[in-house]
């Protein structure tokens, strides 16, 4: 299973959703002011994570690509619901101090981000470890920052106080002090990236089935293009992948003979054409 | 011809003008407070001002050689570990003086591109990590010369304070903050050399005394407003980092809304927050509305009416 090895690979270091998407800020700075929360957090992330790569895999041929998103979100907001009443029933020391950031996880970026660029289009296993690599990632990720900001900010590592003679530096335990250890550890990871570019190892990221730049992308006949850079295309694909108003498009090409039965909303985008 | 001349884009003005020079005239301009401070709190000061200064200078030099591109001799390092050192309470672990420094120079100022670049005025963005991170040892003013509250915690607690002792500075409070003598003097030597105008200072201070006489709750209480105005960092702030080349505006009408914009958030703080004291989050609340202050106030280009339109168009 190369493949499997590979996306674990790329989900921690390559492509760490933190470090280097920075996808996911929100919880990222907000929850990580232990080691042992952001620890929590990344875990109950990656359960979710992965969960719901798996299920968006396996229904990909049948989810409609219109509603997709919506689609997406109903999915993870299960699994997110599950892994609450859980945490709640086993966990219920870890759920107070994460509060409402354990339901916020059906917002957070990665878990959306990753279903859109690589479950719906690749196949359940892959995607499984997918999930799991991004979420060992983001576990990892969290645990480093957590782990600073609980040494530097309250004195202790993971939850064990040093001798008092430590004066604990209080503002890495609050905002600014998230954003301090994050662009530190930024940074850091810019600095070994290119070290190792510089040695002559190549660090490029795996393609994971989509950059996500569209506008820049010249894979022709993609099905999730976001933005409408060449409808002609589009219309020749099989199955409608296109956005509302390119398929608002179509309906009024296809009614131009029939100019009887037209639908009063198309009427303007006729008018337009018709003044020209 | 034979000789190459050097080329460059205009402006072509020359300027006796150097960093390095306005730094100094800064150095020797704060030196009465400087002085003053040493004499009135004792030689632990002296120690506080050397540490911080080394610091800033040290981080400076080191961050100069990992990056190849030596900006130590500008002096400004040593300005802003001086008006660091200055903005601390004299009882201050040296250590931690020492970190206030590192941050200064390093996360304020060379990170963002070194002098010049910096977007917020490194020895009181230094201040308030240190007042946020250590608010106890930070707002420690009892030392061997006083016990008890600084002038402005009893004005705020009501009790009546000795203005005169304020003006010449034998009170409690950070090292270069406490004379008014030796600030104002300092300042008037750098507005002789024309180093800094009134602009900023005038504005501020003006501004803050209506506040201060609006919402105060004291009306025109003379005593009560020359404390306001001599007590705490106000002078220092106003005449030393709110005249930052660096972090004000530099249109004209723009520093004129600075000033009013630090006096009344200084009033708010000093007046309607929990602390006596608010110049240092006013200023540097300020440092981060100059580019939008500097949007809102440029000067209209020679031969162009308002909004960029060319005249006679």
């Amino acid at each position: 299973m190369n493949k499997a090895g590979e996306r674990l690979y790329n989900g921690l270091i390559k492509e760490n959703p933190t470090f280097v998407l920075m996808l996911g800020m929100c919880p990222t700075l907000a929850v990580t002011t232990s080691a042992v929360n952001g620890l929590g957090m990344g875990l109950t992330t990656m359960a979710v994570l992965a969960l719901s790569n798996l299920f968006i895999s396996l229904l990909r041929k049948v989810i409609p690509n219109r509603v997709r998103i919506p689609a997406f979100i109903v999915i993870i907001a299960s699994f997110v619901t599950m892994v609450e009443l859980l945490l709640e029933a086993y966990l219920p020391e870890l759920n107070k101090s994460l509060g409402v950031y354990i339901p916020l996880i059906v917002v957070n970026c990665i878990i959306l981000g990753r279903a859109e660029s690589y479950a719906y289009s690749n196949p359940p296993v892959p995607s499984l470890f997918d999930g799991i690599g991004m979420g060992l990632g983001f576990s990892f990720a969290l645990t480093c920052i957590g782990a600073f900001r609980e040494l530097l900010g309250a004195g202790s590592v993971f939850g064990y106080a040093l001798p008092p003679t430590f004066q604990p530096i209080r503002i890495f335990g609050q905002a600014p002090g998230a954003f301090f250890v994050l662009a530190a550890l930024v940074a850091f990871q810019n600095y070994l990236k290119k070290t190792r570019q510089k040695a002559g190892k190549e660090f490029e990221k795996i393609g994971s089935g989509c950059s996500e730049d569209c506008m820049n992308c010249d894979k022709k006949g993609c099905t999730k293009r976001f933005y409408d850079t060449d409808t002609a295309e589009k219309e020749q694909e099989p199955e409608g992948a296109v956005s509302s108003g390119a398929v608002a498009l179509k309906e009024n090409s296809g009614t131009r003979g029939s100019r009887g039965s037209r639908k009063p909303d198309l009427e303007i985008v006729d008018l337009d054409e018709e003044g020209k | 011809m034979g000789k190459l001349y050097k080329v460059s884009s205009n402006p072509h003005i020359r300027s006796r003008v150097t960093t390095n020079g306005i730094m100094l005239a800064v150095i020797v301009a704060l030196m009465p407070a400087t002085g003053f401070g040493i004499y009135n709190f004792g030689i632990r000061a002296l120690f506080v001002v050397l540490v911080t200064v080394a610091s800033t200078v040290l981080t400076e030099f080191l961050y100069g050689l990992v990056r190849r591109k030596m900006t130590i001799t500008d002096l400004s390092a040593v300005v802003t570990g001086l008006l660091l050192a200055l903005n601390l309470p004299v009882t201050i672990p040296l250590w931690m003086a020492a970190l206030g420094g590192v941050f200064a120079i390093l996360v304020v100022k060379m990170l963002f591109g070194g002098l010049g670049q910096n977007f917020m005025n490194p020895a009181l963005a230094a201040r308030c990590f240190l007042l946020i991170s250590f608010p106890v040892q930070m707002t420690a003013f009892a030392c061997d010369a006083y016990t008890g509250a600084t002038p402005l915690a009893a004005l705020k607690a009501g009790e009546s304070v000795n203005v005169l002792d304020m003006v010449v500075g034998r009170t409690a409070g950070t090292i270069g903050e406490t004379s008014l003598i030796a600030l104002v003097v300092g300042a008037c030597f750098l507005i002789f050399l024309g180093i800094i105008d009134l602009r900023v200072p005038g504005t501020y201070l003006v501004s803050f005394v209506v506040f201060v006489v609006l919402a105060g709750g004291r009306g025109l209480d003379p005593a009560y407003l020359s404390a306001q105005l001599a007590g705490g960092g106000l002078m220092l702030g106003a005449f030393f980092m709110a005249t930052d080349y660096v972090t004000r505006p530099v249109t004209i009408k723009g520093q004129y809304v600075y000033g009013i914009f630090l006096g009344v958030l200084t009033g708010i703080f000093r007046v309607f927050g929990p602390s006596a004291e608010g110049v240092s989050y006013a200023i540097i609340l300020g440092n981060l509305l100059v580019p939008l202050i500097e949007k809102y106030t440029r000067p209209v280009a020679f031969g162009y009416r308002k909004g960029g339109k060319r005249r006679g168009k």
